[in-house]
């Protein structure tokens, strides 16, 4: 298992150093320097150096590492990693070289709380604020009055809960995004077009509420008695938050839980199959020889008329040697990023069934490069409220608690596209 | 919010003992002392040597006030076992929290305790010890279990003598999951590491602990999961109980918990003779296995070597889904690399041309590991899809006009090898390849296309002078162009003799008179005796009929694979390579024969090789393996990771026989029918660059290994 843990600044600095095991020293973070913050060509997130390991996440400014001298759980000790910075971002809002400086102290009280012998312990966010705080003097008052309390939450069949959680108001807000990911060949033929769907929920509510939880899903529908409707979604794989009992899933494909309270992503799941794709793009580009390259773009909004997508962005690449750009837009602004070798199109919001488009001719200076420019896909960014591309939908959420009070739900609807899921090759 | 930022400036120790020293007789809630202990511990951060303060830091241990204990506790975790003399001080505050009343300080006091590999700490452990395996809390339970695997790491005989490994076993039955867990984590590990004890469990036990699977953390359910290889099912129906109560956990959100019931479930399989039921599992296993590929990069990563392994053996698992594999173009390198090689091994006559016209894109692309992998996966596809090879001549051939000098070499490599798996059927393309001889630096390229004018010599009208222009430089070339250009020229001369008299015997020369290689040299003598003794015989020998490249040889022999899937999220399965053989204190792991194990995998049961004992001999060089732990996807990453490792002339020379090569490493499995008919190709490509397939490095030092840092 895991024998040191660490954090590192972009320079290399130590911000964190734990060891949890003696067959490693604390010099050990110098091999890791020298491997992979000062190597400007890391292309693996494992070095293996002899019997040592070193796996590590890039996130902010920093880099968190975990060492091993053994033949760890790579998959393991990548989610554990996650999961600290998870947990980071929940106690210090962000996670980044500033905000490990201002709480080392804490930061170690949690890795030591959370990793024993270099095997991941309880790591549940909730659990955890009952007694590692910000505050030293409220830690202080549960570790010494509420410890029996503490360590059976810690230990216990719900651990991911507190029992004595209490709301005037009893709410829960379900929120259902999905991101789509989409690879369109230069011919129009769609490659690759499936939806990765999360289901936030935010549980406001008081007591052990007893929850049950269900959609549209094919398979879903057919185990109850309605059976499957036409607007059944299919979707092919589910994964759950620990709170969701997965036999009875197994048995009966009801998803019925204890959650936890507050946030968290209650589930993840697949869809493949009649993805609708919220906006087509439809891009002309043509290079006139060696010093020119026009390009036409066209998208439209296919989704009902009465929704919109907003922050819709368009990086639309050009070649490394474009001196200028003329940029006309229908709607939004459309601009040249010299830097980033590529033009944005900003819309603010596009309406459903309405189009837009751009037209642009890139000036190119000549070059000896007589490489052929690559031609990267446009990736397009946007947000569809609303809308799920899968055709997903919450048929219901009933919470049962024993006091039998009365519970409000909401749901919401997300498709997004952000970060280069959605890309047309031209 | 915390703004302890401050307390990253490097201090002196005069000062912090100043300032501790000053606090004592006055300090408000200790607000001082909290403030000197967190530059202390910043400064440890920072790896200033803070060990000279340890009797003043003690002093602190008895404030009872938590933030400054944990602080001091961290104190003592860092420098306690360089202060073996000073210890003593702090063991009797040790005790007093061991004995405390509140359960969280207890388990705090024993944790920190054990992490102190000092005999009088551990001495004065072990009754508190004995006593918290019993605690009626279960944090302080869990946390026990912990300390003795902990305890056995430092010393293993005080627990054997105090008989800790028998509290153990009575924690995994346990009522609390977590204690369960954590009991079954340090069974796990102390049996790893000890000749006298084992982890063995019957399958009323295994159910037991499958039973508490549903109420464990996340973390505990993947040390219960992977505890589950020490049972070995005697009847294919408690294996056939086993896997269907554990694959429930294939829809758990942590990849780990995944991956490791992926895990056992291929282990089981090897035990169950309902094949429905194995059709079933493998149906089940694909799903979750592409939805990890909607998890961080290192997770997809992760996920994508183990699938690789996995189609190899189990190839139902994901049959239909090649276009999930396909790149994103902001995918990080690794990610691009892995999907490659998993592409290529869904690759088959239905979906050829879409994942042809993938690799052409990638083609165009600017990493130059990424384009040349590409490129060299369209001529391992020709290979192993006749209906495809067509197509990808055509597309390699247009790669060539993009004169991009590592494109034409990668191009180079490949078409030589497609030569040779379709003779006559391509060989009109040779005049396109000479047109870019000049482009040609690498060795490899350079190798490739010499072979390429040596074999065709009768086909190249100009063949004498091309050969002629490429020896000028024979005597600074590498070893492998030596050699293929030694071996091309006596096929020239075999061809066209009147021709080539003068190029083959200036080259001869130099290779027995002017070069150190006695590789180099032997064959240039076993030549000129050849020649010059009969000319017939030579003709026999050196333009014998090759053995074809064909795609039955090449694949990972299936013991080897059940064993490496037994490794499977682990490190060995990133390198595709036996714990054992990289990592010095790891055991090998084997299948266990039983009347349950099914007829095929006992007929290819691997045993495994035991450590060596005494000091440790550090793989700093590839060692003599047995024949039958050789697999080709390790000569692979051997090849891949130093050339000089591999210096064998058949890998070096020019007519190498790929084919025969590797029959004799991998013998090829009586049940080959279970196999993907399209299995891999890997050793036609003898891997010449260090990215073909991720590799341990070896370490320098003294072992070998990292630990004198």
């Amino acid at each position: 298992m895991i024998s040191g843990f660490f954090i590192f600044n972009q320079k290399g600095e130590v911000l964190i150093s734990r060891l949890y095991r003696t067959d490693l020293k604390r010099s050990i973070a110098d091999v890791f320097r020298i491997q992979v913050v000062s190597n400007s060509d890391v292309r693996s997130p494992i070095v293996t150096l002899g019997s040592t390991s070193f796996f590590h996440v890039r996130v902010n400014n920093v880099y968190v590492l975990a060492v091993t001298k053994c033949n760890a759980n790579a998959a393991l000790v990548f989610e554990f990693c996650y999961r600290f910075i998870g947990i980071a971002k929940s106690y210090f809002g962000k996670l980044d070289e500033e905000s490990v400086k201002n709480n080392f102290v804490l930061i170690y009280e949690l890795i030591d709380e959370i990793l024993d012998f270099g095997f991941p312990q309880n790591s549940e966010i909730d659990t955890l604020k009952m007694y590692i705080t910000t505050e030293g003097v409220k830690s202080e008052m549960a570790v010494r009055e509420e410890s029996s309390k503490i360590t059976l939450q810690a230990t216990g069949n719900v651990s991911w809960r507190r029992s004595d959680v209490k709301y005037r108001k009893n709410e829960a807000f379900v929120d259902v995004v999905e991101l789509v990911n989409l690879m369109m060949s230069s011919n129009g033929a769609v490659l690759r077009a499936d939806v990765d769907g999360h289901i936030q929920m935010r549980a406001y509510l008081s007591g052990e509420p007893e929850c049950k939880f269900g959609l549209n899903d094919k398979i879903m529908l057919e185990k109850s008695e309605r059976g499957a409707g036409d607007s059944a979604v299919e979707l092919d794989d589910c994964q759950f938050h620990q709170c969701v009992r997965l036999n009875k899933f197994d048995s009966e494909r009801a998803i019925s839980f204890i959650p936890p309270d507050g946030e968290f992503e209650l589930m993840r799941y697949r869809s493949t199959s009649n993805v609708n794709l919220p906006l087509r793009v439809h891009p002309i580009v043509t290079e006139h020889g060696r010093s020119r390259v026009e390009y036409t773009i066209a998208v439209k909004a296919n989704f009902d008329p009465k929704l919109a997508a907003t922050d819709v962005v368009l990086r639309i690449p050009t070649p490394l040697n474009t001196t200028k750009v003329d940029v006309k837009v229908s709607h939004g602004k459309g601009k040249y990023v010299p830097g980033e070798n590529h033009l944005t199109w900003k819309v603010p919001r596009l309406q459903g069934g309405s189009e837009m488009s751009l037209t642009a001719m890139a000036e190119l200076t000549p070059t000896t490069n007589r490489q052929a420019w690559a031609r990267p896909p446009i990736e397009v960014d946007f947000q569809v409220l609303m809308f799920t591309a899968s055709g997903l939908l919450v048929r219901f959420l009933k919470v049962f608690e024993k006091s039998n009070y009365h519970s409000v739900k909401w749901v919401r609807y997300l498709t997004k596209a952000e970060g280069g899921t959605y890309q047309i090759r031209f | 919010m915390a703004s302890d930022a401050k307390f990253f400036t490097k201090g002196k120790i005069q000062e912090f003992r100043k300032e501790l020293e000053e606090a004592e007789s006055k300090d408000k809630k200790f607000a001082k002392r909290k403030t000197v202990l967190k530059k202390i511990v910043a400064n440890i951060t920072m790896g200033n040597d803070m060990s000279p303060l340890f009797p003043d830091v003690i002093r602190c241990m008895s404030i009872q006030v938590l933030e400054i204990k944990k602080m001091v506790y961290l104190y003592l975790v860092s420098y306690g076992r360089v202060k073996p003399d000073q210890i003593q001080h702090a063991v009797v505050h040790f005790l007093t929290d061991c004995n405390d009343r509140n359960p969280l300080i207890r388990a705090l006091a024993i944790r920190t305790m054990s992490y102190i590999p000092l005999p009088i700490v551990i001495n004065a452990l072990t009754e508190p010890l004995r006593h918290c395996l019993r605690d009626s809390d279960p944090y302080v339970r869990k946390t026990a279990a912990i300390c003795v695997a902990k305890l056995y790491m430092h010393d293993p005989r005080v627990v054997d003598k105090q008989g800790f490994i028998e509290n153990l076993r009575t924690l995994l039955a346990d009522n609390n999951p977590t204690v369960v867990a954590n009991a079954v984590a340090a069974l796990t590990e102390i049996s790893e590491r000890s000749e006298t004890v084992s982890l063995k469990l019957n399958l009323s036990v295994a159910s037991k602990l499958i039973s508490a699977l549903g109420e464990c953390s996340e973390w505990g359910q993947i040390y219960i999961l992977d505890s589950l290889l020490s049972f070995v099912p005697q009847t294919s129906a408690d294996a056939e109980m086993l896997a269907e109560r554990i694959s429930i956990r294939l829809q758990h959100a942590n990849s780990a918990v995944v991956l490791t019931t992926i895990k056992i479930l291929l282990y089981l399989m090897n035990y169950i003779d309902n094949g429905r039921l194995k059709d079933l599992l493998c149906k089940k296993m694909g799903p979750p296995l592409v939805t990890l590929l909607s998890s961080g990069p290192e997770v997809q990563y992760v996920a994508l070597r183990n699938i690789l392994l996995i189609i190899q053996r189990r190839p139902a698992v994901l049959k239909n889904d090649v276009k999930v594999f396909f790149c994103k173009y902001n995918d990080p390198i690794y990610v691009k690399l892995a999907k490659l090689e998993i592409m290529y091994r869904l690759a088959r006559e239905e979906n050829c041309k879409a994942v042809l016209a993938e690799l052409e894109e990638y083609a165009s692309e600017v990493d130059v590991d990424f384009v040349r992998k590409a490129v060299r996966t369209i001529g391992r596809l020709a290979i192993k899809l006749s209906a495809a090879a067509d197509l990808c001549i055509t597309a390699l051939l247009s790669l060539l006009e993009t004169k991009i000098a590592y494109v034409v070499q990668e191009v180079v490599v490949v078409v030589r090898d497609i030569f040779r798996r379709y003779p006559m059927m391509y060989e009109n393309v040779i005049p396109t390849l000479c047109e870019h001889l000049d482009d040609l630096t690498e060795p490899e390229a350079k190798a490739a296309m010499i072979w390429v004018v040596g074999h065709y010599a009768e086909r190249i009208d100009n063949a004498v002078d091309l050969l002629e222009d490429l020896s000028d430089n024979f005597k600074e070339e590498t070893t492998e162009v030596q050699l293929s250009l030694l071996t091309a020229v006596v096929k020239l001369f075999i061809q066209r003799p009147d021709d080539a008299k003068e190029l083959v015997s200036k080259i001869l020369k130099w290779a027995t008179e002017e070069v150190d290689n006695p590789d180099l040299r032997d064959r240039g003598f076993m030549y000129w005796r050849l020649l010059s003794t009969d000319a017939g015989a030579a003709r026999d020998v050196v333009l014998s009929e090759k053995p074809p490249i064909s795609t039955e040889t090449d694949r990972m022999d299936r013991g080897a694979l059940d064993q490496l899937l037994l490794h499977t999220a682990t490190l060995g399965s990133i390198y595709h390579k036996n714990p054992e053989t990289f990592i010095r204190t790891a055991r090998g792991k084997a299948l266990t024969d039983s009347p349950a194990l099914n007829p095929a995998s006992r007929a290819v049961l691997v045993s495994v090789v035991e450590p060596a004992k005494g000091p440790v001999v550090m793989p700093d060089f590839p060692e003599p393996r047995p024949a039958d732990l050789m697999d080709t996807a390790d000569q692979e990453a051997k090849s891949g990771s130093s050339d000089a490792v591999n210096g064998s002339d058949l890998k070096a020379a020019p007519t190498p026989a790929p084919a025969s090569n590797a029959e004799t490493n991998a013998p090829s499995s009586s049940a080959a029918t279970e196999f993907d008919p399209y299995a891999g190709l890997d050793s036609v490509f003898r891997g010449g660059y260090v990215t073909d397939a991720p590799a341990p490095m070896k370490a320098q030092g003294e072992d070998g290994d990292l630990l004198f840092f």
